[in-house]
């Protein structure tokens, strides 16, 4: 009765249905197929990346709880632990934004509060096609409001994120999410399911035929007949998980469970098989126990729902009448639809009848793992070569021009719809390098960051994956933090492409070799593989988040220039790098050339300096420079500031003016110090070998550079200012296409 | 002064007032439940914000059948002190304790962000520590904050200076630019005719600590706490 | 018995996501479109209840749960076999 279409249907090789039947030694019904699917797809089972992924450094003092559960746990003493993971909706996002992008939201806040966590952030990372077209303005205009439905509803601060525009993600926008939680180091809870005999219990919401088989869509590619698979996105509903939250939390406080998993992508199937899994036990579940929210449910229908707000628990069995009580506190309920078994099995019954019986270890553990060949695309070495446009004449236009390009401008319009101050701890709002919060009742504080140029990692993704790490943590190094764990999202195109594959693979190891020379450990992360649109991959684009700690708030910095007449010194040095610049992209439309070198090693010492003059109280500001250089950064200084102050700079050099300006060299940071700190700074500088310059000073109302003497920018801030944000609302208001 | 945070489902800064008010002014206060029918020995009831269950009909507007909101009626008509915040002002109006309904924000977006906003009644139990006409930084974060009432609804609330808190700009000025979410009058808080029961948009909770840049909330907690 | 409520603004006051629609729809071309009032509609079925009781009873839910007296105005229609009764 299986045959090759159904397969195909299932996104399941021939070669995999072999070694189905060699585990099982029989042939699967229809159901347990279905199973297999699931936590075979790509999704699931990493089957693709998890060779690669073994060369992430995961190990580290702080480390409670590396990849392979929910959420990674770091200890950050005083008995705490921040819980933190990123995950991606891409494709559910494209499909219904809105919806895609709240259930992203409502998904990882779950991840995180299983552990025992209260979450008390979320950021996002998001990429969407130009704005100038009216489909990507309506998918930019849903997720933005997916995101902040959901998240300020249910009372989580999104505190930060990042958005970039390109051409690429029209048809694949991507939505990463980044939860970060809070959790005491005794009361950390993992998805387990010990002791046979021990009740199963389902609570949330009921289960219905939404999102049946969201997990191999996103193991997919997208065709024509993507809108055909509407029916699978999933309506989320953050009341009733605020609801969960809440029992969820209190269950937990009281040490009345064992072990709790979301029912997430893969649904009840994926919860209850890697529960046992993990625990060497089996799981037996009588379906017509399961609440279920439409008539005439099959079994196969309600093993593959991805219903939002479920969670499945294995409480202890004298618990469960206080566990309930709990959760009807909440107005929710909590049924017993199975228990804990000998033997490894899931074993599933509807109406007398088993439907499911197969062993666990088979559909978690014993999915193929592929060395997919990998090659390095043959346009590579084309894209590289840049022959460098003529300098600019207008010099002060292109600059405005850079400003409201949507990937610098300011960001505004989307976290102004984000509440990103619930819960009183966000002390640096979203804007800043990081995002700060405070620990209440505690000198220290977290920062956290999301970064990733997938320019960079387009146009070499070794020195993008390297960059990406290195960013983030000199993002944490300009608000004053230490980074101390990593999680990433790992979004690529086809995975069977060669050219693909080479990218994951390169992509990894830049990422691998920058975790190891800042001495910070990945934690766990998501990989979302076939984000191609007929055809077309998107550029690979690696999403880090990193989370830091600061020791002390009180010295928190922030990268607003502060006062009249302080000296603005630039760390590190400027080369002649404008290959996969943000102003080649957005003043020429070229996307080529080499990224900017980095040298992991100068940009540790840059991140230790900074670290160091902030704690010795020397600087006042610190602004990492990225996209659109260092005229970018220091005009973000002005604007940061809480007058608007201008700045006059001095730029020194042989270099082309534009590469001055606009070049995105590494390892720099751009700092304002009283005058009176300048030769404690500068001598730190000397003793830490980081170079650093006086280039000029704060004040005025005017923002003007000079470089090798010649002005080439002299405009009032207020000008350069409303540029910077006004251009993304006013590429939102453009009329319809 | 004793203080009771009424606890919504969908409440989401209980503990963000719970927390300023024993924490940071050293107040006595404890959490109210929603299914509970007695509000104890407290001396002001505040009403947080948040999504008290859900808010997917209108805000607030299932929450004013909840068992404790009846005894917070009765508590209000007898002259007991309530402070509704964001969520809370939006029960109150459900509720008909403060006059006049809220509109989506003009611009159909939530709005986060910090606000100016000027005392138009200084004489009020809850803003008596402030000076007339001070302004406030405080931050404000709904959907639905766009104050609406009939045209002599707003004559009467103005002619017996019930307009508490108006959306000013920074020098002030009651403008339209200022007024973010689109209000009648500009209006961030009301106060009943009685003078006991004040609704405000702006979440005082959240500029009450130095380290969240604004202190400027803290007028609001501390003219209840020397009222009298 | 199955009941279908409608709940709109006034007149008197504006509906923002309504004006919304309507600029969007005038870009777009549809310059026939003079005005757009938003609202929502509520599908309910009744259980034992005659239609004189049902009478009686909806104005009574939509008046005080259903809409805001303040703001919304509501209208109702009887979804029965084939035939539609609205009401006002």
């Amino acid at each position: 009765m299986i045959d090759p279409k159904i397969l195909a249907d299932h996104n399941i090789t021939i070669e995999e249905y072999k070694r189905i039947i060699r585990l099982i030694g029989r042939e699967p019904n229809l159901t347990e197929l279905g199973i297999f699917s699931l936590m075979w797809s790509e999704h699931c089972s990493y089957k693709s990346s998890k060779a690669h992924l073994r060369k992430l450094p995961t190990k580290a003092e702080n480390v409670i709880q590396g990849p392979g559960e929910n959420a990674g746990v770091i200890d950050i003493g005083d008995g705490l632990a921040v819980v933190f993971k990123i995950e991606s909706h891409n494709h559910p996002s494209f499909i219904e934004p809105f919806q895609g992008a709240a259930t992203g939201v409502g998904g990882i806040l779950r991840d995180i509060f299983t552990m025992g966590a209260r979450p008390i952030a979320i950021l996002d990372s998001l990429r969407f096609g130009p704005l100038e077209k009216s489909r990507n303005r309506a998918i930019t205009e849903g997720v933005v409001a997916g995101i902040s439905s959901y998240g300020n509803s249910i009372g989580v601060p999104t505190v930060g994120g990042e958005v970039y525009f390109q051409e690429r993600y029209s048809k694949n926008p991507l939505v990463n999410v980044l939860c970060l939680g809070m959790a005491q180091t005794n009361k950390i809870f993992f998805a387990k399911a010990e002791g046979a005999g021990n009740p199963v219990l389902y609570v949330g919401s009921k289960t219905g035929r939404d999102g049946i088989h969201g997990a191999t869509m996103a193991s997919a590619e997208f065709g024509e007949e993507t809108e055909q698979k509407r029916p699978n996105v999933q309506v989320g509903d953050p009341f009733k998980e605020k609801l969960l939250l809440e029992a969820c939390l209190e269950v937990m406080d009281k040490n009345l469970i064992i072990g709790i998993q979301d029912m997430g992508a893969a649904g009840l199937t994926c919860s209850a098989s890697e529960m046992a899994a993990r625990s060497g036990t089996g799981i037996a579940i009588d379906l017509d126990l399961v609440p279920q929210r439409e008539e005439g449910m099959t079994p196969y229908e309600i093993m593959l729902s991805e219903s939002q707000e479920r969670m499945l628990i294995v409480a202890k069995k004298e618990n469960v009448a206080e566990v309930q009580r709990i959760f009807a506190k909440w107005d929710l309920d909590a049924v017993k639809i199975g228990e804990v078994t000998r033997g490894g099995k899931l074993q599933v019954t509807s109406r007398g009848q088993v439907v499911v019986d197969l062993p666990v270890e088979a559909i978690v553990n014993l999915c193929p793992s592929y060395r997919r060949p990998a090659r390095k695309p043959a346009t590579l070495k084309s894209l590289q070569a840049l022959k460098l446009p003529p300098l600019p004449s207008d010099l002060e236009k292109v600059f405005l021009q850079v400003l409201s390009s949507p990937t610098i401008a300011d960001k505004e319009w989307v976290y102004r719809q984000y509440d990103h101050m619930v819960q009183i701890n966000t002390v640096l709002l979203p804007g800043a390098d990081a995002t700060v919060l405070r620990i209440k009742g505690k000198k220290k504080g977290l920062a956290v960051v999301v970064d990733g140029n997938s320019l960079y990692t387009y146009l070499d993704p070794r020195t993008g994956g390297r960059i990406a790490v290195a960013e983030a943590c000199r993002n944490l190094a300009c608000v004053g933090a230490r980074p101390i764990g990593v999680t990433n999202c790992l979004n690529f195109g086809n995975p069977e492409k060669a050219d693909v594959m080479w990218q994951f693979k390169e992509v990894i190891e830049g990422i691998a070799e920058a975790c190891r020379a800042f001495s910070i450990p990945v934690t766990g992360g998501n990989v979302s593989f076939y984000n191609d649109t007929e055809g077309v991959s998107v550029c690979p684009t690696p999403v880090l988040g990193v989370v830091g700690l600061v020791e002390d708030i009180s010295q928190m910095v922030s990268p607003g220039f502060k006062s009249e007449g302080d000296i603005v010194v630039l760390l590190g040095e400027t080369k002649e790098e404008l290959g996969g610049s943000e102003y080649l992209r957005s003043v020429f439309n070229l996307e080529r050339g080499k990224p900017p070198a980095i040298d992991l090693e100068k940009e540790k010492r840059v991140h230790e300096m900074c670290l160091e003059a902030i704690s010795l109280g020397l600087i006042r500001s610190a602004h990492d420079i990225s996209e659109g250089g260092l005229a970018v950064c220091a005009a973000e200084s002005c604007f940061l500031s809480p007058a608007r102050i201008g700045c006059v700079l001095d730029l020194e050099g042989s270099l082309r003016a534009d590469a001055l300006l606009f070049g995105e060299t590494q390892s720099r940071i751009l700092v304002s110090l009283p005058s009176s700190n300048l030769a404690s700074f500068l001598a730190l500088a000397k003793e830490n070998r980081v170079e650093a310059a006086p280039v000029g000073k704060c004040g005025g109302r005017r923002f003007v550079i000079r470089c090798a003497g010649r002005e080439v920018i002299n405009l009032p801030v207020e000008t350069c200012w409303r540029t910077w944000k006004e251009a993304i609302p006013r590429l939102l208001s453009l009329p319809q296409d | 002064m004793k203080f009771g945070v009424v606890v919504f489902p969908g409440s989401n800064c209980d503990h963000d007032t719970l927390f300023i008010l024993q924490k940071v002014l050293c107040q006595e206060a404890t959490f109210l439940w929603h299914k509970d029918h007695d509000l104890g020995r407290v001396g002001c009831v505040i009403l947080p914000g948040g999504f008290s269950y859900g808010d997917y009909l209108r805000a607030g507007a299932i929450a004013k059948f909840s068992p404790l909101i009846e005894e917070v009626r009765e508590f209000a008509e007898r002259g007991g002190l309530v402070l509704g915040i964001c969520n809370g002002f939006q029960i109150l109006l459900e509720l008909g304790l403060l006059p006049g309904a809220m509109l989506r924000n003009k611009n159909l977006k939530f709005l986060c962000q910090h606000v100016h906003v000027r005392v138009e009644n200084a004489r009020t139990a809850f803003t008596h520590r402030a000076r007339p006409g001070q302004l406030l930084r405080i931050p404000i974060a709904h959907f639905d904050g766009n104050y609406y009432a009939p045209a002599e609804t707003l004559h009467r609330l103005e002619a017996s200076n019930q307009v508490v808190l108006r959306y000013v700009d920074e020098n002030g000025e009651a403008t339209e630019p200022a007024n973010v979410n689109g209000s009648a009058s500009n209006i961030a808080g009301l106060i009943n005719a009685k003078g006991n029961v004040l609704g405000m948009m702006p979440h005082p909770e959240r500029a009450s600590e130095a380290v969240l840049g604004s202190r400027d909330g803290r007028l609001i907690f501390e003219s209840i706490i020397l009222w009298r | 018995m199955k009941v279908r409520i409608l709940v709109s603004f006034k007149e008197s006051v504006l509906d923002p996501q309504g004006q919304t629609v309507k600029n969007a729809l005038h870009t777009l071309g549809y310059d026939f479109i003079k005005d757009v009032r938003q609202g929502k509609v509520f599908e309910v079925e009744l259980q034992g209840l005659s239609e004189d009781q049902a009478q009686k009873v909806i104005p009574e839910i939509a008046d005080k749960v259903l809409a805001n007296p303040i703001i919304e105005k509501f209208s109702w229609e009887v979804l029965s076999e084939g035939k539609k009764v609205s009401r006002n």
